[in-house]
């Protein structure tokens, strides 16, 4: 496929080594540069990054307790070692240098900077005390820097969690898992403290639709089920009827309403049983509530419950909507946890940006109407799915760059002086970069001081810190 | 790269001419683009084992490095063989019903452990979803 360039690059010299920029270092960065350095001998990838540190939602949403999905690490330092490739830290992309800078310095820019902000309920009472974006609350709990001051008030015995994905579940497993379980993971010191001292009891997970319309997966659902010292509280109402209606869809499905079925309607086994009897804590979901009003206590600051509409479904499977039936429900609770969707924002003015889907426009990542421009990730397809999803579509963004280069659709003729001019539009407006091996040295201050009080790693979460430790 | 790969497990086949071969077992994989690799493994080592090991060219394999945290060493079995594959765990099913391409003689590569009897296996790593819509694009395009 590739033999015509090969070809040429027999016959010339390092003049055509084409020189390609990433904005953003989470998976769909790292995975768009593993595939371009992987299928171009030539090619080299310089990954932009607004904070220090790289990683992106690997480091700062996959949950503290499940390390395992973080082992993608492994292969990302390995691509950041390649000779063609390089971090550069702490730079922020349409404000350290525009898009049409990189634009000018590079063949092709391809971001990848995901969903930093969080979709609004859009409700009175949203913006009382007590009430967060799941965003947050992950990214406190992980150690983001603009989350580190969040304080969430954590001294009621009930919370909210509006939403029924996998982050849903990692908010509320985060809230409820016993201390000795979260103490030895990368969870933050100071997350750990208010959460050693949280008064939080019973977690509720809301729908606005049914049992098979949950958006969280079989693993985390399971997980959830074991949670040491906790018992699940499901109506069997709910799930009356479903065996029938399961019968014949597809196995993913199928399973993972089997899983609640069961714990919802079957006596608990023995072991199962003495658990729960046990438990301290409980967890719980509701289904077909729509948020209508955050319910202020008597101060008028601070949330003390949230009314919800009772709805219907119409419809079913996937597609099923929710409709109000005229019922109102109110339920009491002083943490409100809304855990609706991550969403992009426009980078750049001169970036095309779709408002509405809250994606940047394009067809199998190339950007529409902006050659040259190519997109990855969260921010190309939306904020769903695990990292295997961000890894085919990274994949597919990179094919797509090398077609073009193939193609001459992206002139390789027009020399490009890469990061020789990014550096001298940096140094002029007194941006430092932080390069891969700087991180290093961080990550082995992480390590180092985690080591001390059992952990993987204590994060730093300032982002002065982290600078100063490299000597910036 | 391909041509080091043969001649490197020519070499080790030419060795265990002189050894017991007993531990040896040859596996095929068929990567997304059709291309065949075989590798050349040994008995007890994993599915992703052997593609790690013998550093074979497929795109984005074993991201969680065998801890059933992803699908991404997800492998289509020929049905015979898969009926003879150790029993699957909740635990994998969980993990495997999240993959691309599920077939019904899909495993995920870090839970099948290679046997004598598996000599000559052939896999298929899956296509990708987004894989067949850029075969459909590049189709239409004039090369």
């Amino acid at each position: 496929m590739f033999s015509s360039f090969r070809f040429n690059w027999l016959l010339s010299t390092a003049a055509l080594a084409p020189q390609i920029c990433v904005v953003g270092s989470g998976p769909a960065g790292f995975y768009t540069a593993q595939h371009l350095l992987k299928h171009h001998r030539l090619a080299r990838v310089d990954i932009y990054e607004k904070l220090p540190v790289p990683f992106g939602l690997v480091r700062f949403g996959v949950a503290p307790d499940h390390p395992e999905v973080k082992n993608v690490i492994n292969t990302f330092t390995q691509t950041a070692h390649s000779d063609r490739c390089a971090y550069y830290g702490n730079v922020t992309i349409g404000k350290d240098v525009m898009v049409k800078e990189l634009q000018r310095a590079y063949h092709a820019v391809v971001l990848s900077y995901g969903a930093e902000d969080n979709r609004i309920l859009g409700i009175p009472g949203e913006n009382l005390s007590g009430v967060y974006s799941a965003r947050a609350f992950v990214g406190w709990y992980n150690g983001l820097p603009e989350n580190r001051d969040l304080k969430p008030d954590l001294s009621s015995e009930t919370a909210v969690v509006l939403g029924q994905g996998n982050v849903a579940l990692d908010v509320a497993r985060v809230l409820l898992s016993p201390l000795d379980i979260l103490r030895k993971t990368d969870i933050t010191e100071g997350s750990l403290a208010a959460i050693a001292c949280s008064k939080v009891k019973r977690v509720w997970l809301v729908g606005r639709r049914g049992p098979l319309q949950v958006a969280f997966t079989i693993k985390e659902l399971r997980e959830m089920i074991n949670l040491p010292g906790t018992r699940p509280l499901l109506d069997p109402a709910d799930f009356t009827g479903l065996g029938d209606v399961i019968k014949d869809i597809p196995r993913p499905r199928k399973r993972l309403t089997e899983l609640m079925i069961k714990s919802a309607r079957e006596k608990p086994g023995e072991k199962e049983a003495a658990l729960w009897a046990s438990a301290t804590k409980e967890w719980g979901l509701k289904f077909q509530r729509s948020p209508l009003e955050v319910l202020p206590a008597t101060d008028g600051k601070q949330a003390r419950g949230i009314r919800m509409a009772v709805t219907r479904l119409e419809g079913s499977g996937e597609s099923a909507r929710a409709v109000p039936t005229g019922e109102v429900e109110e339920l009491e609770c002083g943490l409100i946890l809304s855990s609706i969707g991550y969403r992009s924002l426009p980078l750049d003015s001169s970036i095309p940006f779709d408002p509405k889907l809250g994606i940047i426009p394009n067809s199998l990542g190339r950007v529409q109407g902006a050659p040259g421009l190519y997109c990855s990730g969260w921010v190309k397809r939306g904020p769903t799915g695990v990292i295997i999803t961000t890894m085919n579509d990274s994949f597919d963004t990179a094919q797509s760059v090398l077609e073009d280069l193939q193609t001459g659709v992206l002139n390789l003729s027009n020399s490009k002086e890469g990061f020789k001019s990014v550096r001298s539009i940096l140094h002029s407006r007194g941006v430092h970069p932080v390069t891969f091996s700087d991180w290093e040295k961080i990550d082995a201050a992480e390590v180092a001081r985690g080591k001390l009080a059992g952990k993987p790693r204590e994060k730093i979460v300032d982002p002065q810190e982290m600078l100063q430790l490299i000597s910036h | 790269l391909n041509l080091i790969l043969s001649m490197a497990q020519l070499a080790l086949t030419s060795c265990n001419l002189f050894d017991s071969s007993a531990d040896r077992v040859t596996v095929h994989f068929i990567n997304r683009d059709g291309e065949r690799l075989t590798a050349t493994a040994k008995e007890g080592e994993s599915l992703l084992e052997v593609v790690v090991n013998q550093n074979l060219s497929i795109d984005g394999f074993g991201a969680c490095e065998g801890t059933l945290a992803c699908s991404t060493c997800h492998l289509i079995f020929e049905e015979d063989v898969f009926q003879k594959l150790d029993a699957i765990t909740d635990e994998e099913l969980d993990m495997l019903d999240l993959a691309y391409g599920l077939t019904d003689t899909s495993r995920l590569g870090c839970q099948v452990c290679v046997k004598k009897a598996m000599d000559g296996l052939t896999v298929q790593v899956p296509a990708e979803v987004a894989d067949m819509r850029r075969e459909l694009e590049v189709g239409k395009q004039s090369k």
